[in-house]
């Protein structure tokens, strides 16, 4: 522990580490960019990493050390220490971008890093807070291409053509010269596999959804949070109870129920079971919300006359608006994404939700970038609604999300 | 002078709080015992039933009427059969309407003429049962036209299969079953190692990333949402986008581990054990990190700063300020995510079922649930596994509301 304390050892410790974390960066990013062969060069990584490392320790000025340790890169680039190592016929523009953002994106954090250290001992605050910066850097990139990537895939994949795909699984360059023929399996998906039927569809199930869970939770939600009666603890148990019961166990004998009474293949039927598995959350949801809202305003209104229902409607509501936005999008969520329902009870391809045409799509004689391309149509409008009312949707999610 | 006491009665003014309160929840109650509880109760029902997926279309006699020329005479044909090859109709037979213009011939030996209907009875027959009954027939006008007039009319079959989800047949055969032998403990195993390390794993990870944004920088707004991404989008896009990209013949991710030299063959992660098992959990940790990162990221702003000033002063390194100061106050956010997320983790089918198929020990019991009652096409069975299911949710909240509900307020 000791020895690890010493400046020089910190520092060529990380080195190491973020040199190996920089190369494969680069490499992950670059061949992902490209489609071209990159690999990371653990000889070249070990020297380059060590010797970053010690000389963001030593050398006090940092453009020598950012500056030559950018140069060093690019020069071993030919040689077999090159921290990037390159495949067969690879353009010589590529290898100098490699190089280059390799030694920048290695350097100057390090030298970030590294920043409270010097030779000798260290306290155990510069070290401890190296270490840190190291793995908060660390962090950022693995979080980030961890999430990044399937949707890149995703979105990428839906762009190519077959034989592309099969003759470079890696290679996810737009083809520019291709124009408008990029979008042929979104058009393809909506011309020939009615997906602007399933668009729809899932745009009415869901808000139908929204306003009968709504219509329910509402009324349910005022009086747990609001009227004293008998059983109102058990009352407000039982909700969560309720939804901690899996779907699956439900959909067996929804399915049996629905096949003997005809309800399957509808969207009635459909529009039966989605509120019911929303109302627990939504009620859970909104008496929270309603608790916390001032009783003496409801009261003042009672005083002046009000019945309670309009007191509900003139003052509750209005009130709580902020927090009916946010239960209205967790359950449009639910309701876009549900899949096991629609999957059971769909069959007939003309009634489909959208979540049960793409899985119509997972098969071997329809083409992977098809699927891709209806995984993105499906992601499209929840992401829109999530990034346009974050704040609604996180406020949803954390007071929700019990649920999931 | 009396001393005023509290009524010990309920008055008029709580007791109609009450009814409206009831009032007010009469709908939910109505509509979540409908759709809910009456489920519940008809899976206990099943699971002690033989039923199969084709059980499930109801046995009833099935007729077709022509009319038609057969050996220069006009005769109306019915075919008689049972719509199953194994179970018996009781009291089978079917009435049809007459019409103008059309008079009946000699009437074979079941059917009887009876004020303008025909009646044909045939009593209980076996299952597979098919017969043809012809009734000689002249006819009085333009054979066409009268053959669409009979046959516009449907006849209307009668008698009653035996329902097997409705009679008294009970068996343990559901239980004995999925309770046999290895596969039992394989799924039970898969259900165990899925839902501990894909909670931990979740909470775990959830837990570093709200570590990394609990601090303000630009782009925070930005990167909090990107995180949230995988938990936002629906399931089925990226459960898929998985399976594309982790494929062993056309997946980037091969195409990479081999160009960097991890790995010489193509790796097949959703195909072979145990690694389809870690992978399912990988991506269990993938998609639900986001929720406990959210409900720790907001956990962490709301702890004291005062706390963190104070052991500065105290010359605390930032591992110990980690340690002995905001761990001990995450305590208990973690652990009712632990308990929520354990619940659902168990829960949880469709990630499995869309990624593996529950195939190469991933089949855990919900997806079990699936493969018993339409794979093997034995509803019965897959009945008995959800009231397994059901039995263990059961445990599982008695625990979530001794230790949770206290930390809840509920």
């Amino acid at each position: 522990m000791n020895l690890l304390r010493q400046g020089a050892v910190t520092g060529a410790v990380i080195g190491l580490f973020w040199a190996f974390v920089m190369a494969i960066t680069v490499s992950v990013t670059l061949s992902f960019a490209s489609g071209l062969g990159f690999r990371p060069g653990s000889l070249g990584c070990l020297i380059l990493g060590i010797g970053g490392g010690l000389a963001a320790i030593y050398v006090r000025d940092a453009r020598l050390v950012i500056g030559g340790f950018v140069l060093l890169c690019v020069a071993l680039m030919f040689t077999p220490l090159s921290p990037i190592l390159f495949g067969e016929g690879m353009p010589v523009l590529w290898q100098v971008m490699a190089a280059l953002s390799f030694g920048v994106f290695t350097i100057w954090p390090l030298k970030v890093m590294l920043v409270e250290a010097h030779p000798g001992a260290l306290s155990r605050h510069a070290f401890e807070d190296a270490v840190i910066r190291f793995l908060t850097g660390f962090g950022y990139i693995v979080f980030t291409a961890v999430v990044l990537i399937p949707f890149y895939v995703m979105v990428m994949t839906s762009l190519k053509s077959q034989q592309a795909l099969l003759r470079n699984p890696l290679d996810f360059s737009i083809e520019l010269s291709r124009g408008w023929d990029l979008f042929r399996s979104y058009s393809e998906l909506f011309g020939q596999f009615n997906f602007g039927s399933y668009l729809w569809t899932s745009f009415y199930v869901s808000v139908l959804t929204v306003l009968i869970t709504l219509l329910f939770s509402v009324p349910g939600a005022y009086a747990i949070a609001r009227l004293r009666f008998r059983g109102r603890a058990a009352f407000s148990r039982s909700i969560l109870l309720i939804y901690m019961v899996p779907m699956i166990v439900l959909a067996l004998p929804i399915y049996i129920a629905f096949s003997m009474t005809g309800l399957r293949n509808t969207i009635p039927g459909l529009l039966m079971i989605y509120p019911v598995t929303t109302i627990p959350v939504a009620l859970y949801m909104l008496q929270g919300y309603f608790r916390g809202l001032p009783g003496e305003v409801e009261e003042a209104g009672l005083m002046d006359g009000l019945s309670r229902l309009q007191v509900i409607w003139k003052i509750t509501l209005p009130l709580s608006l902020p927090a009916m936005v946010s239960v209205s999008l967790y359950v449009f969520m639910i309701a876009w994404n549900e899949f096991l329902l629609a999957f059971m009870l769909l069959d007939d391809p003309s009634k489909f939700t959208l979540t049960r045409g793409v899985a119509m799509l997972n098969s071997s004689e329809i083409p992977r970038q098809h699927l891709m391309a209806g995984a993105v149509i499906a992601t499209i409008p929840i992401m829109a609604l999530f990034l346009g009312l974050e704040r609604f949707m996180t406020k949803g999610l954390t007071a929700g999300s019990v649920k999931g | 002078m009396t001393v005023p006491t509290p009524p010990t009665t309920r008055g008029a003014l709580e007791r109609r709080e009450a009814r409206l309160a009831w009032s007010l929840l009469l709908p939910t109650i109505t509509i979540v015992s409908l759709v809910i509880v009456l489920p519940l109760l008809a899976i206990f029902w099943i699971s002690f039933k033989p039923v199969g997926l084709a059980d499930l279309r109801p046995v009833a006699p099935v007729i077709r009427e022509s009319l038609r020329e057969r050996s220069g005479e006009m005769v109306i044909e019915y075919r008689v059969r049972n719509s199953s090859q194994q179970k018996e109709i009781v009291g089978m037979g079917f009435t049809d309407t007459l019409h103008d213009g059309v008079t009946l011939g000699a009437l074979p030996e079941p059917c009887s003429v009876d004020g303008g209907l025909l009646r044909c009875t045939f009593g209980d027959v076996e299952g597979g049962f098919n017969e043809r009954i012809r009734i000689p027939v002249t006819l009085d006008g333009d054979p066409d036209a009268l053959e669409e007039i009979v046959e516009r009319t449907e006849p209307a079959g009668f008698g009653s299969g035996n329902n097997i989800l409705t009679n008294t047949e009970f068996t343990l055969d559901n239980f004995a079953r999925i309770f046999d032998g290895d596969e039992f403990w394989s799924v039970l195993w898969a259900t165990t190692f899925y839902t501990v390390f894909g909670t931990i794993g979740a909470l775990v990870v959830g837990l570093f990333a709200a570590l990394l944004l609990n601090k303000s920088f630009r782009g925070k707004g930005v990167l909090r949402g990107l995180y949230l991404f995988p938990y936002v989008s629906p399931i089925i896009a990226v459960a898929f986008t998985w399976v594309t990209l982790l494929d062993p013949f056309s997946g980037s991710l091969n195409a990479l581990l081999i160009q960097m030299g991890v790995t010489d063959s193509p790796i097949n992660f959703f195909g072979q054990r145990p690694l389809a098992l870690i992978m399912v959990t990988v991506f269990e940790i993938w998609r639900y990190f986001p929720l406990s990162f959210l409900f720790i990221l907001a956990r962490m702003q709301s702890i004291d700063t005062d706390m963190y000033e104070a052991a500065d002063m105290d010359g605390a390194s930032p591992f110990q300020k980690f340690w002995y100061l905001s761990l001990p106050m995450l305590l208990g956010i973690l652990s009712v995510l632990f308990l929520l997320r354990f619940i659902w983790t168990f829960n949880k089918f469709d990630d499995i079922f869309l990624l593996t198929g529950g195939n190469a020990g991933t089949r855990t019991l919900t997806v079990n649930v699936y493969e018993q009652a339409f794979a093997i096409s034995n509803i019965g069975a897959g009945a008995a596994v959800a009231v397994v299911i059901f039995a263990t949710l059961l445990l599982f909240s008695f625990f979530f509301f001794k230790y949770i509900s206290r930390e809840e307020g509920l």
